[in-house]
């Protein structure tokens, strides 16, 4: 229990912006016509490829001969990457044929 | 030159704010191009400030990212790798590559988690927390997303029996067991826990998508789309990354809103979906094909009944994707307009496999955007529209849903394609839809099958009134 209380402690601030992120994440999306859910649902997939940032992290701090973290570490990145260029790509892809018909 | 702490930091508000107006941007459609390019931005700066500004331990002396080759040579791999993809994936195969991309970014998550888990040697309760919640969240994301990968690209079937959904609860309460033992008796695992966790996980990803039927795979989607933003936002909680919790939490809270929004959209619960009690087995629509017989349309009728209406609606559906007829179809819609007949479509917000899938198709096609109603817009017009055409759709306009209160989608909205005229359906063949239920508009008076490939039967339905 005192753990949990000093979790909390430490990490109020983070928890904060948990609880504000969640809802201003509601508040974003709420009123999205349908023809935009598709891109929508994809440019936001291309976001939640940020935790490449940790991957950064991870494979960064992993000692020079430390093979499993170094190999590990760049799977994490590539996976992360793709997703995020492969995301965002083809979010744009899709929006570029809605710009058309202007 | 600036010291950085205070250049990390600044790269990451910067990033945070550009993803929450990306977000804010890309759901209004003016502005939603120049939307997914700020997030895009902003995730090129947070990436950099980190590489070149992240600290380890911002008391000591600083120590920046190492093993920059590797990090370097990862991403031009990856960059060239997902770029070849996006660009070079049928536009029919959207749905796929987005469950695709998905399930990699749950899969970066989870090998975080573990790299992390395996290279140090003490944790406290929190942390500890967090790292499991990251490792399960994307674990179950990855192959989650890889099945409902496999089931788009018909790949992987549906396989349901009553059983799993029992299994799948023993996951889901093994999971949460071993997470909690986990953290209350932390000697006693030293390094196995984490991957017992890792396999429950993967496993539990396969086990809940998999009775899922393929008429729910959008709503699964937007869930495991969620997901991933939720362990994104847990590994970032493990380093107290601003800039990664923001992000996840906002794809987490986004994702979950469009999940709502399309179960609303089928008049069914989230749980009535995970559960799957429906998506496979049908229920009590079924049974009436038997003694029912369907009209058959020629295609020379077909195109004459078309071409000399007044008003035409066409509703599309998966077997438009499926067929790539988006382009034959609207070749078929300026013919018609060019013989006065006013012609639009009627798009149901779950048709295809993902919302606003067939959107996205005829836009593609080039079809104009106010061609396109909704279905709220559409049914009031409905009565007065002489022909309307299903293109591959069917639980979509299944007037099971509005009068049998035995149909598995009883209550689920529908565009009402039987209040018109003349009703005209291309179908490949007589079997249900992917949900598995008949559709009692193939047997009523005023609905005619035109049986065949979408694109196949367009052509030739285009090239009959061309010989009008």
């Amino acid at each position: 229990m005192e753990e949990v209380m000093t979790f909390f402690l430490e990490n109020r601030i983070f928890i904060y912006l948990l609880i504000f992120a969640i809802f201003l994440g509601f508040e974003l999306i709420s009123s999205v016509p349908a023809i935009l859910h598709t891109p929508l649902m994809s440019g936001a997939n291309a976001i939640s490829g940020v935790v490449i940032i940790g991957a950064i992290i991870v494979i960064g701090q992993a000692e020079s001969n430390d093979y499993l973290s170094l190999g590990f570490g760049f799977l994490a990145v590539m996976l992360g990457m793709i997703n995020v260029v492969g995301g965002f790509a083809v979010t744009n892809r899709m929006l570029d044929m809605f710009k058309k018909k202007k | 030159m600036f010291d950085s702490p205070f250049a990390l930091e600044i790269g990451y508000l910067i990033g945070t704010i550009l993803f929450i107006i990306g977000l804010r941007q890309l759901s209004h459609p003016d502005t939603a191009r120049k939307g997914n390019m700020l997030a895009g931005v902003g995730m090129i700066i947070a990436i950099i400030v980190t590489l070149l500004f992240y600290d380890y331990d911002p008391g000591a002396e600083f120590v920046g990212v190492k093993n920059m080759g590797w990090i370097l040579a990862a991403i031009a791999v990856a960059s060239v790798i997902g770029w070849m993809v996006s660009v070079k994936i049928k536009m029919t195969a959207m749905p796929e590559l987005v469950s695709l991309f998905n399930g990699l970014g749950g899969a970066a998550a989870a090998t975080i988690a573990m790299v992390e888990y395996t290279s140090k040697s003490s944790f406290d309760t929190g942390t500890l927390a967090v790292l499991f919640l990251s490792l399960v969240i994307g674990g179950m994301s990855f192959t989650g997303s890889m099945i409902a990968y496999g089931k788009l690209a018909g790949k992987v079937g549906d396989i349901f029996s009553p059983i799993m959904t029992w299994v799948n609860l023993l996951f889901l309460i093994g999971s949460v067991g071993i997470i909690g033992y986990g953290l209350a008796s932390p000697d006693a695992m030293d390094g196995n826990i984490a991957w017992i966790l890792l396999g429950i996980s993967l496993a539990y990803g396969i086990f809940f998508v998999m009775p899922i039927g393929g008429a729910d795979m959008p709503v699964v989607i937007s869930l495991l789309n969620s997901f991933t933003g939720v362990a994104a936002a847990f590994a970032g909680f493990l380093y107290g990354n601003q800039v990664m919790i923001t992000g996840g939490i906002l794809v987490g809270s986004a994702g979950t809103i469009l999940t709502v929004l399309m179960c609303e959209a089928m008049n069914r619960s989230l749980l009535n979906v995970i559960i799957g009690d429906f998506g496979g087995e049908g229920g009590g629509g079924k049974g009436q094909a038997g003694e029912q017989v369907a009209k058959e349309i020629t295609l020379t009728d077909a195109a004459i009944l078309c071409a000399y209406a007044q008003r035409v609606c066409i509703v599309p559906g998966y077997g438009l994707a499926v067929a790539q007829a988006q382009h034959a179809c609207h070749e078929f819609e300026k013919l018609l307009e060019a013989k006065g007949v006013d012609v639009y479509y009627a798009i149901h917000p779950v048709a295809g496999r993902m919302p606003g899938h067939m959107n996205v198709l005829l836009a593609e096609a080039d079809v104009p955007y106010p061609k396109l109603y909704e279905m709220d817009d559409a049914n009031p017009v409905m009565d007065t529209t002489d022909v309307v055409i299903v293109v591959g759709a069917n639980d979509v306009v299944n007037p099971g849903a509005e009068d049998d209160p035995g149909s598995p989608i009883y209550g689920m909205p529908i565009i009402q394609v039987h209040n018109a005229k003349n009703c005209i359906i291309m179908k490949r063949s007589m079997n249900p839809g992917y949900a598995g239920i008949q559709n009692p508009l193939f047997f009523r008076d005023k609905s005619r099958m035109l049986f065949g490939d979408a694109k196949d039967s367009l052509t030739k339905l285009s090239s009959e009134v061309k010989s009008l």
